[in-house]
């Protein structure tokens, strides 16, 4: 059986569309999803002069709850993530690992000035959810903006790209033994 | 395509492991380094196509190891990595031929199109160097002149040994042009976008030669400051012209043949067995058959090389050729010497002509440059070529017909008596009449 992916939404972060989130998911990936809630310890993380998370060591800690071999998790967050060096991350992933996070905080309409969207900033979610997935199951960027797994660095390209892996993706996860995803 | 390279040189292991992260995901391959002396190890051992590296770091400090690297790969794209206070030093960097700066901490969508620029540049850079080498490796493809039936025979026989990837042995006199075979093969063979390497192995001393062809590591010998490939490596893809063959010690001979036929070897003072896919084209003067019986030449390696054998005839035989190779020696000096294009005067055609040249087409080029550079006039004259028929080992060419040999006393005479058939006719010995008939058979005109 295909072990399956866990969507961990963090610390008690419970938006109303953790359900669409999941069948985009699932949809993109073609493998079972569950949806959990975990509680980690986000002090560590937290870097006061930026006001933001380091993803890295997010990442660590969730690496330490999958579940079972061969399963994926996914954390998702509201908080703003960084990583040294770079003002800020979508999210980060384990290349060819078990784990990924996701925040949300920048996918946001209302984090430009803009009005509140949730139909959008879920689309954002699951573009960017499926991306860093794509990570973990050893997918590098794709140079086709079309595809999930073209980089994204500000958030008109997220909106930019689809929430699907292209032919050549899709193909590089079957040779790598990850033949439901589609 | 294999992945890019990116090297990653900073104090801050945060700093190190994210970016390494962030560039795995973008298909890099990604090395890290502490320090600037880690760093130039590194670099050492193999290219990088980018460098982001540090300007405040214990030890050597950026600026230092910026102006290393250029040293070690001038095509390196380094882009710096700086706090807000050292942006002077970064600009300084970027005098120092840094591709870009950077403040920590960078917008991700800043560092992106940073890193794809620098990729543009490399790549425009590597492009460049390419047609460069491709550009010169054309001008020195200098055609071969001759019209002969035996310079025709090396034509084809150059055309049919270019399609295969045979080890061709190219056999003639010193200066006849075996370099230029050499590399018309190459120029019509499949490998011909790739380097024709050349190495005189006549010239070198054995252990030099041994370094220039195998290529040395770093302290594998007194004065081996630096890695350096050789000869071989750098034929990778294309041709290792060999010339002077016969002039190989024992002992190279062992590891050419071995090079040969493993296509694998190791640089002097190294472990690592690297692999070159060349195709050998070598050459020599010497009679390899003699020195096999002599035992001076290993008949083994005599067999591996001498798969395809090419023949070039010397001067002498393709006498047909040489007033075709003055003119366009003439040519070429003019052009290069910004003069017009001068004539050649009927004695210093005899004299070419007559002349035996030892030293083959390179004599032959040589006596038209000379000529060029003293000589004034519209016409190069006899007294302008620096060849002596009595001592410069000419000899009348045997295979002459008597005709051949007539047409030209006549012509000869009548040149030096101003065109007067009666006073030639007399010098001949032969009456006016009988000139003349001679005159019309040849068409020798009295002016010639």
């Amino acid at each position: 059986m295909t072990p399956p992916v866990y969507l961990a939404f963090l610390n008690g972060y419970a938006p109303p569309w953790q359900d669409v989130l999941a069948d985009g998911v699932r949809e993109a990936l073609s493998r079972p999803v569950r949806t959990v809630r975990l509680g980690i310890d986000l002090a560590a993380a937290y870097a006061r002069e930026r006001e933001q998370y380091h993803a890295t060591l997010i990442l660590a800690a969730l690496l330490r709850h999958v579940p079972e071999p061969g399963a994926r998790i996914l954390g998702v967050t509201a908080f703003d993530l960084y990583i040294p060096v770079l003002t800020f991350v979508f999210g980060q992933s384990q290349l060819d690992g078990s784990g990924a996070v996701v925040s949300i905080h920048r996918l946001r309409p209302e984090y430009y000035g803009l009005p509140r969207d949730e139909g959008l900033t879920v689309e954002r979610a699951i573009k960017e959810a499926v991306h860093e997935l794509g990570h973990a199951f050893g997918l590098v960027h794709c140079p086709d903006y079309t595809c999930v797994m073209h980089a994204s660095t500000y958030v008109e390209e997220v909106d930019l790209k689809g929430s699907g892996y292209c032919d050549a993706c899709v193909e590089e996860l079957q040779v790598r033994g990850h033949a439901s995803a589609r | 395509m294999s992945a890019r390279k990116i090297l990653i040189v900073d104090d801050e292991l945060s700093v190190r492991q994210s970016l390494r992260e962030w560039f795995l995901e973008d298909g890099f391959a990604v090395t890290t380094a502490e320090d600037g002396a880690a760093a130039l190890q590194l670099m050492d051992d193999g290219p990088y196509d980018i460098v982001l590296l540090d300007l405040k770091m214990p030890g050597m400090d950026g600026i230092t190891v910026q102006k290393r690297i250029r040293e070690l790969d001038k095509g390196a794209c380094v882009i710096i990595l700086t706090a807000f206070a050292s942006v002077e030093t970064a600009v300084e960097a970027l005098k120092l031929g840094a591709f870009d700066y950077v403040t920590k901490p960078v917008d991700p969508d800043d560092l992106s199109n940073l890193v794809r620029n620098a990729l543009r540049q490399r790549e425009l850079t590597e492009e460049n160097v390419r047609l460069k080498e491709k550009v010169s490796e054309l001008a020195q493809v200098s055609p071969i002149v001759g019209d002969s039936p035996k310079m025709q025979r090396v034509f084809d026989m150059i055309r049919t040994v270019a399609e295969t990837d045979s080890t061709v042995v190219i056999r003639g006199e010193s200066g006849t042009g075996k370099e230029l075979i050499a590399r018309a093969v190459h120029a019509q063979s499949k490998r011909r976008f790739f380097p024709i390497v050349a190495v005189n192995a006549g010239s070198i001393p054995e252990s030099l030669l041994e370094s220039e062809l195998f290529g040395h590591e770093k302290g594998a010998f007194t004065g081996a400051q630096y890695r350096r490939k050789g000869k071989i490596e750098l034929a990778h893809g294309g041709t290792l012209f060999l010339d002077e063959i016969g002039d190989v010690t024992p002992k190279m001979q062992i590891d050419l043949l071995r090079v040969l036929e493993t296509k694998r070897f190791t640089r002097l003072g190294g472990n690592q067995e690297i692999t070159s896919d060349f195709r050998l084209v070598c050459a020599t003067h010497k009679n390899l058959e003699q020195l096999v019986e002599t035992g001076t030449f290993r008949e083994d390696l005599y067999y591996r090389i001498n798969v395809f054998s090419i023949e070039v005839p010397p001067l002498r035989e393709r006498t047909d050729d040489i007033m075709p190779l003055a003119r366009f020696f003439v040519a070429k000096y003019a052009r290069a010497m910004g003069k017009p294009e001068r004539a050649v005067s009927p004695d210093a055609e005899r004299l070419l002509g007559e002349y035996r040249w030892p030293g083959n087409v390179r004599e032959l080029e040589n006596a038209i440059e000379r000529a060029m550079v003293i000589g004034s006039g519209e016409t190069i004259r006899a007294e302008d070529l620096p060849l002596h028929l009595e001592n410069g080992g000419a000899v009348e060419p045997v295979e002459r017909s008597l005709a051949a040999v007539e047409k030209e006393h006549i012509t000869r005479v009548l040149e030096e008596l101003g065109g007067n058939v009666s006073q030639a006719a007399k010098v001949l010995g032969i009456d006016r009449a009988t000139l003349y008939n001679k005159m019309k058979r040849y068409g020798v005109r009295r002016d010639t």
